[in-house]
């Protein structure tokens, strides 16, 4: 469609680092020129989504799924951690969280 | 002896019940399969050889007890590897999921191996379910046992040729847009995706939420309704689990009987781009239909030619969510945590473009995009209202007939690499499958014949409205005895020895 946004590298490059992807470099006009496209192609849905349609998120019409307050057994903390790539004092062990000084 | 790799699973529980063969006898059997043909098949990733005759013999010494055995007691099944199991590898063909051990069982795991049925191993898909070919596996391809240069169809390629190259009478898939029914279709298999909600969805890996369904894969519609019944029903654990009873697919199945029955023939799905010999098969299988007593009109569902668009909207978006787990944090793969002194965020970035291949990446770039401000209501908003749109289609259709039919996917098997760098070609694979996705209705492929031109296996999609489903089980017994009756054997006879 012609009111379609067109993809630029930086665009990918924003929409990778939103997404936590380090995509290389070489890589980026490759995907925007794939991701212009798909989205050409499935932009038609405004030829249709007219205002009085409402929108559907979910097939079943289920609202508030509550279950009795009780204690289940859970998985231990060892069985949680075994598939961590890095475990310190029964803790997942991560990378620092804050920028250095 | 019985070739016990060539019976049904019906058949295999009743050799079993009976004691004329063990169940050990039969998972060697199937695991002595595995071993001759998987190298060139490749429909498993993982194969649990132990954990299989364990189960096996488990089912044994229950017999030896006078236990009551299930319907499907001792009958081998491979598992898709997006469904967990503890303390089994599940990838979701990915890398970044590579030696990741589940500490828990899906719903969907726990109640196969409460009913006796023995799982041999983990089949191979596309990664995280996205694909149409199982070329988008990190593991390498599965082969289609049609032609081992073809594909499988996807995701469920590994699950489809399992079943189709009796390496295993059942299958456990996961149908997102068509990833049971495509693969069905094109290796000449019966596949099944219950209504959503229908069968719980705890335990699998989430690709987008409100489409995933896990239904039953197998070579004949009665063990198709013996596998969908022993895995459907409402699960606590899943809150969008549907808390109402499972139709009787097994009865529907025994009695194949559609006279009486309106059919309707969807204008929009069969037309245009759809290969001659898919055409001409279905239209026969439509004849048989008429011939058998029941009433086939055309019916229109107008806005179907737009679910393919709101179909590639709604999943990035929800995928693109749902894949933020995979962060490199708590499980699976970490990559570059020792290269300088990375933030937390740079080690995300690093482990998720190692451990996610080409297409899972463009995905969640789609859906990052599409529900990125500015673009929300453009196009995450635009492909709810087709949703409602499609739902509303199949409302009205099932005013006037009772299910749908199309052919499932509108080519036979295509070659491996054919399509693999056109990811809009990959995506029109899905074009009858996906709209039963969108409404949450129930869908079934089942093989009707070979395409004249390449002898390649052609489905037909059977539609019913939600909650619905023993309707495709009845509609498709009908139409599986009477080609059978025709054909002389079953279609899989025609396939290549392997």
């Amino acid at each position: 469609m012609s009111d379609t946004p067109s993809i630029t590298r930086d665009d990918v490059a924003h929409l990778a680092r939103l997404a936590r992807i380090d995509v290389p470099p070489e890589q980026l006009d490759h995907y925007a020129e794939q991701l212009q496209v798909i989205l050409g192609a499935v932009a038609q849905v405004s030829e249709v989504a007219s205002d009085d349609v409402p929108p559907m998120s979910h097939p079943l019409p289920l609202v508030n799924v509550f279950r009795e307050d009780v204690v289940r057994p859970t998985l231990s903390n060892a069985e949680a951690l075994s598939g961590a790539p890095s475990v310190e004092s029964e803790r997942f062990r991560v990378p620092r969280i804050l920028d250095e000084e | 002896m019985t070739d016990l790799i060539r019976l049904t699973a019906a058949q295999t529980a009743a050799v079993v019940a009976s004691g004329e063969a063990s169940a050990v006898e039969v998972a060697q059997a199937h695991l002595d399969r595995i071993t001759a043909v998987d190298e060139r098949v490749h429909a498993f990733l993982h194969v649990d050889t132990e954990g299989a005759l364990a189960a096996a013999a488990a089912v044994d010494t229950a017999r030896a007890a006078g236990e009551h055995l299930g319907a499907l007691a001792g009958v081998p099944l491979a598992l898709k590897d997006v469904m967990t199991q503890k303390g089994i590898p599940t990838t979701c063909g990915s890398r970044i999921l590579e030696g990741w051990r589940p500490p828990y069982d899906a719903t969907v795991t726990a109640r196969l191996k409460a009913a006796g049925v023995v799982i041999l191993g983990k089949t191979n898909m596309d990664e995280f379910a996205m694909g149409s070919s199982t070329e988008h596996s990190a593991y390498g391809p599965t082969h289609n046992p049609w032609d081992l240069e073809r594909i499988p169809g996807g995701s469920g390629g590994g699950s489809a040729a399992a079943v189709a190259a009796f390496e295993a009478p059942l299958a456990i898939g996961t149908d997102t847009g068509g990833s049971i029914r495509q693969p069905a279709a094109v290796t000449g298999t019966v596949g099944v995706k219950p209504t959503y909600g229908a069968v719980s969805r705890y335990g699998l890996v989430a690709l987008a939420s409100s489409l995933d369904q896990a239904g039953p894969c197998a070579r004949t519609v009665l063990d198709t309704a013996l596998l969908h019944a022993t895995i459907a029903g409402h699960d606590p654990l899943d809150s969008t689990s549907a808390p109402v009873p499972v139709p009787d697919v097994v009865g529907a199945a025994l009695r194949g009987d559609v006279r009486g029955m309106k059919i309707g023939v969807v204008t929009e799905l069969g037309g245009e781009g759809y290969q001659a010999g898919v055409r001409q098969r279905f239209d026969e299988a439509v004849a048989i239909l008429t011939e058998l007593g029941a009433e086939v009109v055309e019916v229109s569902c107008p806005n179907f030619p737009y679910a393919l668009a709101a179909y590639y909207l709604i999943l990035p978006s929800e995928c693109s969510s749902n894949l933020a787990k995979f962060d490199g944090m708590r499980f699976g793969l970490r990559v570059g945590e020792n290269d300088g002194s990375p933030s937390v965020e740079q080690v995300m970035g690093r482990t998720r473009a190692a451990g996610f291949g080409d297409e899972t990446i463009r995905r969640i770039m789609l859906g990052t995009y599409a529900l990125s401000a500015g673009y929300y209501d453009a196009y995450y908003g635009s492909a709810q209202k087709v949703r409602t749109l499609i739902t509303r289609d199949f409302a009205a259709a099932f005013e006037q007939v009772d299910v749908l039919v199309s052919p499932t996917a509108p080519t036979t098997a295509f070659k491996l690499g054919e399509k693999l760098d056109d990811p809009l070609a990959m995506y029109l694979n899905d074009i009858a499958t996906i709209p039963a996705n969108l409404a949450g209705t129930p869908g079934m492929s089942l093989p009707v014949g070979l395409a004249p031109e390449d002898g390649l296996p052609v489905g037909l999609q059977i539609m019913a409205p939600a909650m619905g489903d023993d309707r495709l089980y009845n509609v498709g017994a009908a139409l599986e005895a009477a080609l059978l009756e025709r054909w002389g054997r079953p279609i899989l006879e025609e396939a290549p020895s392997l």
